[in-house]
């Protein structure tokens, strides 16, 4: 009876996420990396060259670590996707942003940190990544609340 | 049941500025609730703007997004009266979407 049970509710989850797939997948193996190396590694960054084309807007100091604005953008030629890291944080990797035709490689978000961390953001360009960091101190931590 | 969605889209200097707000909680899974325990991770994965129907930025995102996401986009070019559309699905299969013409 149970597994009768189980096995229609999970058709009926499948019907549900099967029209879904219009999105992107999700990197499960990035997202789910402990440490920023590993989030990286997953995501096929081997390195990245410093660069002071990459604009990291972020406070120096984050009073509420649960609201963290950053402003990317970068304006390296040919720029297709923005990816954030918080290295402190439980799973480092943030966010992944692909721009295509028509989009300009800008965003602005608030995000949660657990504790002072450097905040790195990497920006894809033909092929190649590059990277600026900065760091933000944080008085009382967002994650567990 | 998915919370409301609010955008704004403007031109401005050749540039478009797109603001969308989500009602979503974005729970870690860290935090725990008023009985001790701890509050399941539910979360917005992937986001997708597309502008009259084509798909312009594709977002993955984690559960460190804040509470009730703003994201801002910008967009190069574009007309007034271009549809732009972006919508979500979290981590449950929940969606939404919400369109809204430039102004």
């Amino acid at each position: 009876m149970n597994s009768i049970r189980r096995a229609l509710v999970a058709t009926f989850v499948f019907a549900l996420v099967r029209p879904l797939s219009a999105f992107a997948a999700w990197n499960k193996e990035a997202f789910g990396a402990k440490t920023a190396a590993d989030a990286l590694k997953d995501l096929g960054i081997a390195n990245a060259t410093p660069s002071k084309d990459l604009s990291v807007d972020v406070p120096q100091i984050a009073e509420n670590g649960a609201v963290v604005p950053i402003e990317i953008s970068s304006a390296i030629p040919g720029t297709t996707a923005l990816i954030v890291v918080i290295d402190k944080n439980p799973f480092p990797l943030i966010s992944r942003f692909d721009f295509k035709e028509g989009a300009l490689p800008f965003v602005k978000v608030n995000v949660k940190m657990g504790e002072t961390s450097d905040v790195r953001v990497l920006a894809e360009a033909a092929g190649k990544y590059y990277v600026t960091t900065r760091e933000v101190k944080v008085t009382i931590g967002g994650c567990g609340g | 049941m998915p919370g409301p969605m609010k955008m704004r889209a403007t031109l401005a200097q050749g540039v478009t500025e797109i603001r969308v707000l989500m009602t979503h909680p974005m729970e870690t899974g860290q935090r725990k609730d008023p009985e001790g325990k701890l509050v399941p991770m539910h979360f917005i994965q992937n986001l997708t703007v597309k502008v009259n129907g084509k798909p312009v930025i594709e977002a993955q995102t984690s559960q460190a997004v804040s509470r009730n996401p703003v994201f801002s986009f910008r967009l190069k070019g574009g007309a007034k009266g271009d549809k732009i559309e972006v919508a979500w699905v979290d981590n449950k299969g929940e969606s939404n979407s919400t369109e809204i013409a430039v102004a």
